[in-house]
This record gives C-alpha cells, structure tokens and sequence, in this order.
C-alpha cells in the first residue's frame, strides 16, 4: 500500500509536468489546429536559459521569471517569423517547419551548452517529507503545485480579462474576430508566447528530475501529446486531467506490470496514443469536430 | 503532340531522358573502379538511402500521409537481416525477400489503424512509433535475437564466382542492382492507375473517394509497400554496415529520412537520389565544423525549402529545364 501511494504521487508530480507540456500543445492546438512538434524542444531551450541565468548567479525565481519572459518573447518571434508566412501551407509543409524546429533547437542547445548532462537546481528544499510510512519528495508536491498555480493563473486570463476574452474570439472564429476588430494575428502570435512560456515552466519542473541534456525531452513530449489526446485535444481541463492520469498510469505500470518495468515506458505511451485516436479520437473531454467539404 | 514536341540540340525531351539516364548508369557502373574502397562504401550507402527515400516518398509525397516514423521499418529490416544471417547462417542474398515481406505485413496492419488518422496525428503516431523502436530492441526478453545494446555482427559477404573486383565493389554492384530492381518497380507503380490513384487520395480523399477509389484498400497498401521499400533498404543497410544496434536506429533516421525526401524532392523518383546524395554527404562536410552542424544544417534546409522550393532540388531541376529550355521535364 505505501508503495502504492508513493508511487501515485511521484506520478502525480511527473503528471504534473506532462500536464504543463500538454496544456502548451493545446493553446496552440486551439487557436490555429497545429501540433506543434517543437514544443518539446522549445522548452528544453527554455530550461538552458534558466540554468545560465541561475549559473551566473542570479537568484532561483528572477531566474524563473526572466526565463518565462524571454521564452514568451521567443515564441512570440517564431509564430510571426516563421510560422506566419506558412500558416495556410498544406499540414506536410507544416509539420516539416516543426521538425525544422525541433531539429535546430535540438542542435543549438547541443552546439552551445554541450551534450553533456548538467545538473539542475530544484527551487524546493531537499530532505523527503515523512506522512506516515510514505515518503514524499518536495520536488514533486512543488512541480504538482506550480502547474495547479499555472493552470489557475491561465483559466483566470482567459476567462475574467479582455485580452483572454479576445484570444478565445479569435481561435473560435477568426473572422468574426476581425470584423470587431481583434488583430487575430496578434492573438495567434500572443498564443504562441504563452504556450512557450508554460512549456518553460515543464522544463524547469521536469529539468532537477531527469537531468538537464539536449536531449532530454523527447520522452515527456511523447507523454505529452498522449495526455493531450486522451484529455481531450480542444480541451486545456482535459489536457490537465490527461497528464495527470497519463503520469499515474505510467508509475504504476511500470512498478506492477513486470514485462513493462523501466524499459518500455515509452511503448505505454504509443499504446495510448494509439488507441486514444481509435477508440474515442477527441479524448475524454474533447468536442467532435465536424468539418465542411 | 509528338511533332510540336520542343527539341533541343535536335533531340526531343523524350530522348534527351533516355541518354541522361544511359549516362547515369555508365558512369554508375564505371565510378566504383575510381575511388577509394571507401568512397565506393559512401556511394552504396547513398543507394540504400536512395530506397529507402524511394519508399518514403510513396508514402508521404505522393500518398500525403505524413511518416515521421520511417526508421522503424528501416530497423525492422535491418535487424530480420542481421538475426537470420546471425541465428540460422542464412545467405544475406536470401534474407532480403524475407525482410521484404516482413515489412510489407507489419507495415499494411500498422497501416489500418493509420487509415483514421491524418495530417498532425499520423505524424504523431508515426513518431511515437520511431520513439518506442530503440527501446523494444534492447527489451530483455528478445535479447538472445536482438543481442540488446551490444547489437549483432555480420560478416562482410565474400565476392562470388571470382569476380576480379574486391568485396566493397561487389557490395556495390549488388546494391545498385536491387536499387534499380526497386526505382523500376516504384516507377512503373507510379506512372499508372495506381499513381494516379494515390495522387487523387492525397489531393483530395472525398473526391477520389466518389470517383471509385478504395481509398482504405490504397493508404493501407501503400503503407505496406512503402514500409517494404525501407525495411529492404535497411536489411541492406545491415549487409553493408556488417553491424546492427538499437542506438543506430534513433528518432534521428526517421528524421534524417524526412529530409531527404524534401530536400530531393517531395513526388519525385529522380528526387529520392538527390535526397539520398544530401543525406549521405553533407552531414560529413558539415561535421568538420562541429557535432551538432549537420543538424542544424538540415533544420535550416527543412524550413528554407518549405519556404522558398517546396518541390525540392528535382522540382529546381524541373523549373530549370521549363524554364531556360522550354522542355516540360517528366518524373
């Protein structure tokens, strides 16, 4: 039972970060129908400019702060420098854009800070905390509460301001959105900032786990984009919900399922991207789209 | 037509193909005989990738159904290769119909659940797949087959009937036979109903689909057959290499894979060869600066070419000869 429960929390905490990362595809997801396949990268890059802020000296949450804004700004650039001129591109010429991305992030990180693998600093304190007979990491309840905070913040923008109000417009119906006059491609490129900015604060949660390296977010990606799908893509709740679920599904599998173990976690995801799409492709939460021909 | 039909320097279009292609075999089958042993293993690495591009582009430039996914079948083939010339002592040559067929089944059932997935989600599903493939190779349990992380050795096959020429030669020669076996086949599927078909799909299901295409039957098939291209490819790859391992078969050849075929060009037979050139060469130019150069390089080409030349360097070529020739140019 104890391992039972440790193991649904550090679920829940990995969850909390497939969360993060699935709530950023599904911004983007929402206003323009693109997956992007970069996201990943983007905050892997994210992560490298808060370990040179913080290795230069810079106290953990400036550090935090400085790097969500420079990754807003940075997503911002790319949707309106490189997204922009092939938005209504056939999808194949999209999707080679995002491997485009993903590619030279992948590779500046490795050309700039090595592929070595650094450690990385965790904002909470260290020593376990003892509830009875389970133990559980600070990390963990931290990254669980930051992407509650992250989700709380996100659902307070986009429901009670004006400028969320607009960006929901103009993912809904773009041109009912300009004709009172949302700029919707600002609202697109301002998609793009946040969405960089939350898959950020993925990397810096995930970073202290599993080691900071060029590489090191192909696999959360993967769980990411399973979370979103079985969450719901059109759904930001649903991708929370699915991340959550995806991570507990993936700690108790691969402690009770003995075939599973560490070394095909990865296949758990495949499984449920795949049968996801098959089953109920809008995931839990997801509305059915229906498309005009 | 045929009399309106634009010649230059007396020739028509027609013939003009012909001697270029005359020519590209000639020189082909001389080229081997003046490099170096290891030239002559780069050039029939960049036949084998020219397959593989072949197959990958069935799929994805004319079929429209994206693969990030492709080195998994390019692994399939090289590990059922590796383990029947490792297990059994099957003759190499023997074990390429089977690699063959193993691919073409996997590849048309992996292809039926793909059927209800298009666009972003295919390449979703497609890449989840190119993720799982190195860790399933070194899944313990298969490890007497795979021989896990350490992978499986394959001796260099000898050159038979005393041919005076040495084993990289015969490789060579051997694999540029298969590709052209292969580049006939993929050509003569193409150029008729069935090319025409899989066009119609990827311009426009509902519209082929109303026009008496079995649009399930096509994808599904064209996924097995473009997974069999790739999955020969890459038993290929094995003979040649003389070694396989999991770590060889990364995300990074199904991406290595996708630009290939865009850079050659999407829809394109000649493309696939010029894909494969780039894909075989430029890394090692680019890897003198730095580790990481060559895929920033490829980056920096995906996004370049969407922009200014989707169609690739064959759809250049195209425009070229269209262009300063006033000769419409043919795949």
């Amino acid at each position: 039972m104890d391992v039972f429960l440790q193991q649904v929390v550090s679920g829940l905490a990995a969850g909390g970060i497939y969360a993060s990362l699935a709530l950023a595809l599904v911004m983007i997801y929402q206003s323009t129908e693109h997956i992007n396949l970069a996201q990943g990268e983007m905050a892997m890059f994210s992560t490298y400019i808060a370990w040179t802020l913080i290795d230069a000296g810079i106290p953990y949450w400036i550090a935090f702060v400085a790097t969500l804004v420079i990754s807003f700004i940075g997503g911002v650039l790319i949707e309106r420098l490189i997204i922009r001129p092939v938005e209504n591109a056939p999808v194949l010429s999209l999707v080679i854009v995002f491997i485009g991305l993903l590619v030279i992030f992948n590779s500046l990180a490795g050309w700039i800070f090595t592929y070595t693998i650094k450690p990385f600093p965790s904002p909470f304190p260290e020593s376990p905390i003892s509830v009875g007979n389970v133990v559980l990491s600070p990390h963990s309840l931290g990254a669980i509460g930051v992407t509650l905070l992250i989700l709380l913040l996100l659902f307070g923008f986009f429901r009670y301001t004006s400028l969320g109000l607009a960006m929901r417009a103009a993912a809904q119906n773009p041109v009912s959105a300009r004709l009172v006059g949302i700029r919707v491609a600002w609202m697109l490129a301002l998609g793009w900032g946040l969405a960089a900015a939350v898959g950020a604060v993925a990397g810096m949660m995930v970073a202290p786990v599993i080691f900071l390296d060029p590489n090191m977010m192909g696999g959360v990606l993967i769980y990411a984009f399973a979370a979103a799908l079985f969450g719901g893509i059109t759904s930001p709740g649903g991708a929370v919900f699915g991340g959550f679920t995806i991570g507990v599904v993936e700690a108790l599998a691969g402690t009770y399922v003995p075939f599973i173990g560490s070394e095909l976690k990865l296949l758990v995801a495949l499984v449920i991207i795949v049968g996801t799409l098959l089953i109920k492709p809008t995931g839990v939460f997801g509305k059915a789209v229906v498309s005009r021909v | 037509m045929t009399a309106a039909a634009p010649r230059v320097a007396g020739l028509t279009t027609r013939h003009w193909r012909v001697v270029l292609v005359v020519g590209v075999l000639v020189l082909a089958c001389v080229l081997p005989f003046l490099v170096s042993n290891y030239r002559t293993f780069q050039l029939t690495m960049m036949l084998v990738y020219a397959i593989a591009l072949l197959g990958l582009n069935l799929l994805t430039g004319y079929n429209g159904q994206i693969s990030l996914g492709h080195g998994a079948w390019f692994a399939l083939g090289a590990y059922t290769t590796a383990i029947m010339i490792d297990q059994w002592g099957i003759p190499y040559y023997w074990t390429l119909p089977v690699a063959a067929a193993v691919c073409l089944v996997v590849g048309f059932l992996f292809g039926v659940p793909a059927l209800r997935l298009r666009g972003h989600y295919l390449a979703l599903a497609t890449l989840a797949l190119a993720l799982v493939i190195p860790q399933l190779l070194k899944y313990q349990p298969l490890q007497p087959f795979t021989g896990g992380v350490q992978g499986i050795l394959i001796l260099k096959p000898e050159v038979p009937w005393g041919l005076p020429i040495n084993q990289d030669q015969w490789l060579y020669f051997f694999v540029l036979a298969i590709t052209l076996v292969m580049f006939v086949l993929g050509w003569n599927l193409i150029r008729g109903r069935v090319g025409r078909a899989l066009v119609a799909i990827r311009d426009h299901e509902v519209a082929a689909e109303t026009m008496g295409v079995n649009n399930a039957l096509y994808k599904s098939t064209v996924f097995g057959v473009s997974a069999l291209y790739t999955g020969v490819a890459g038993a290929l790859s094995a003979v040649v290499v003389q070694f396989v391992a999991p770590d060889s078969y990364n995300i990074l050849v199904s991406i290595t894979l996708l630009v290939g075929i865009v850079v050659g060009g999407l829809a394109s037979i000649s493309g696939a060869i010029f894909g494969a050139a780039f894909i075989q060469f430029i890394p090692q130019v680019a890897e003198s600066v730095s580790k990481a150069a060559p895929w920033a390089i490829y980056g920096v080409f995906l996004i370049l070419l969407m922009f200014v030349m989707p169609t690739g360097i064959a759809g250049f070529i195209k425009w070229v000869s269209y262009r300063f020739l006033g000769t419409r140019g043919g795949d």
